[in-house]
């Protein structure tokens, strides 16, 4: 007897398996291959699948300047989330992982606090710190140029995403800050200690010990925010639903208004094939560029 | 050396002050406002609310303003029933992958996996026609079964990796007193991984109690909205009203921030390993 597993019966595997099978048929994997049909016709969503089209709804997406626009927006996104949420995250993971620090634990669970709050809550509570009339961050200007006309923030389209984007990295900093930390408490401590004994001061040892062993965590927590960069929906849209004039659009925003609101199934579904085809493309290259050198 | 490490040491507190200060004044913002009357909220936006101004609180908790505490049903029938539903469901799954022996196994454990490439909002249009189809627009079930459904592939693959690590001898064990798998599963293997289906429960009920793109579509009426879409729903009809806002902001970030606080040791292993694990 060398298997570590028994063989079952029918009913037995039909009563454990069948409804993870079920749901995840018909509400997962059903969909996502309908849109990929749906991609390529033109339908509202009511009577039969007629107006084949091809590529044409890819067309006028890639045409649209508004789509145009989303794109950027999300890549506008992974941007911020690279350079500033992760080293920030990074810079504070190697403070707090320390454990020789005796509120180190609780500093660290209270900023993965944001991260628990709904997305929507988190951009009304930051629509009302952006209020030009009311909000925190009027005060400050006032407090320090009292004569200073009230920020306009979110409504003013040319700094809109930059705003939302603050609010992403408050929101996801605590979440990598705490990936990474993981990571670092993986790393042995013998080995910075070599590096202390060899004469490395503190930032030598970051730089040339604990961030390359960190590497494949922090892999990890690029992956995730990138993927997750792409799906941005929820803070943009209580912030203002990717307005005004579409300033902060992303491709989740504009598939819900093209799709749901005005009910254009195919060029929605165009839109959804897109960000999978983006999402798809990274992680498999990610994964064999990347991610495999550390295998 | 000494004075590195006193220099280190100053840093170190002046980045906890900083931070804790940034994630802090946000939070400090909603719950003070919600007590401050408007002219209050323009006149002293950083202070403590003086006079404390009750009435906001004391409306939205007696339904005189607002659907508090009908969202705050909505949301915790639907993510209790989903909570429940994914264990279950994923489970018996991850059981029957990691401890039976069947000619599919391996193939339909691939098929799972396959859903970690695709996110909600790839497939929201059809799943949108699906759930009309299905009569459950506007229904809890409408919500409830996608999500659950959604989260499968992440929980299949945690689960089933704590699963098979339970020993041999106990199976052995277990059939020997004559339980069959079903048996195996339900007295031995359950009451062994609680670690685990406490951690996959508080995951599936962060995401059902965070979700808003579902919802938004599936529920037309009111009566129906969970907290996120009630605090949107609220503040397009409260438009100026804030410190009502901020109010009903607090009382819907109270259920989150408590579970957080009691349930910490799995919020965080739930949230942060199923992302590395995925």
């Amino acid at each position: 007897m060398k298997t570590d597993t028994r063989a079952a019966a029918f009913p037995t595997l039909l009563l454990l398996l069948g409804p993870a099978v079920i749901l995840f048929t018909m509400l997962v994997v059903v969909p996502v291959v309908q849109a990929a049909i749906y991609s390529l016709y033109r339908w509202n969503g009511m009577g039969p699948l007629t107006a084949f089209r091809g590529v044409q709804n890819f067309i006028t997406l890639a045409r649209d300047l508004t789509f145009q626009k989303a794109l950027w927006h999300n890549v506008l996104i992974v941007m911020v989330s690279l350079g500033i949420e992760i080293p920030l995250a990074l810079g504070l993971a190697l403070i707090f992982g320390r454990s020789d620090f005796p509120l180190a634990v609780f500093f660290r669970t209270f900023f993965f606090l944001p991260y628990v709050l709904s997305e929507v809550i988190t951009g009304v509570l930051w629509q009302f710190i952006y209020h030009p009339q009311y909000g925190l961050v009027k005060a400050i200007v006032t407090f320090f140029s009292p004569a200073a006309p009230s920020p306009v923030l979110l409504g003013n389209p040319r700094i809109t995403l930059w705003v939302i984007m603050i609010v992403i990295v408050w929101k996801y900093f605590g979440f990598h800050m705490t990936i990474l930390i993981a990571g670092l408490q993986d790393i042995p401590e013998e080995l910075r200690e070599a590096a202390r004994i060899d004469g490395a001061s503190n930032p030598q040892i970051n730089r040339w010990v604990t961030i390359p062993l960190l590497r494949p965590t922090l892999l990890i927590s690029v992956f995730f925010s990138i993927i997750g960069s792409f799906q941005v929906f929820d803070v943009v849209w209580a912030m203002g639903k990717g307005d005004p004039v579409n300033a902060a659009e992303t491709m989740v925003t504009y598939l819900y208004k093209f799709g749901i609101q005005r009910l254009n199934i195919g060029l929605g579904s165009a839109v959804a094939v897109t960000i999978f085809a983006v999402c798809l493309v990274f992680s498999v290259f990610y994964r064999r560029t990347l991610m495999r050198e550390e295998r | 050396m000494k004075s590195a490490g006193r220099l280190s040491r100053a840093m170190l507190y002046v980045a906890c002050f900083a931070v804790t200060l940034v994630v802090l004044v946000p939070l400090y913002i909603a719950v003070t406002g919600g007590a401050k009357s408007m002219g209050q909220l323009l006149s002293q936006p950083l202070g403590i609310p003086a006079p404390f101004e009750v009435s906001q609180y004391s409306d939205l908790l007696l339904g005189k303003v607002g659907t508090y505490w009908r969202a705050l049903g909505n949301s915790t029938l639907v993510a209790a029933l989903s909570v429940i539903i994914e264990l279950f469901v994923c489970a018996a799954a991850a059981f029957a992958l990691a401890r039976l022996r069947f000619r599919l196994n391996a193939t339909l454990y691939n098929y799972f996996l396959m859903g970690l490439l695709f996110p909600l909002a790839v497939s929201i249009l059809p799943l949108y026609l699906q759930i009309r189809g299905l009569g459950l627009l506007d229904r809890y079930w409408g919500v409830i079964l996608p999500q659950v459904a959604f989260q499968i592939p992440l929980q299949v693959l945690l689960m089933r990796g704590f699963f098979k690590a339970i020993p041999k001898e106990l199976e052995d064990a277990s059939y020997i007193d004559g339980y069959g798998p079903l048996g195996f599963f339900w007295f031995m293997v359950v009451p062994l991984s609680t670690p685990i289906l406490a951690t996959s429960g508080v995951l599936t009920l962060v995401v059902s109690w965070n979700n808003f793109f579902l919802p938004l579509l599936v529920f037309n009426s009111n009566a129906k909205f969970t907290l996120p879409m009630g605090v949107m729903d609220f503040m397009g009809e409260h438009m100026t009203g804030w410190n009502l806002i901020l109010g009903y902001l607090t009382l819907a970030m109270i259920p989150a921030v408590l579970m957080f606080i009691f349930a910490q040791k799995y919020v965080v292993a739930g949230l942060t390993g199923g992302a590395v694990k995925g």
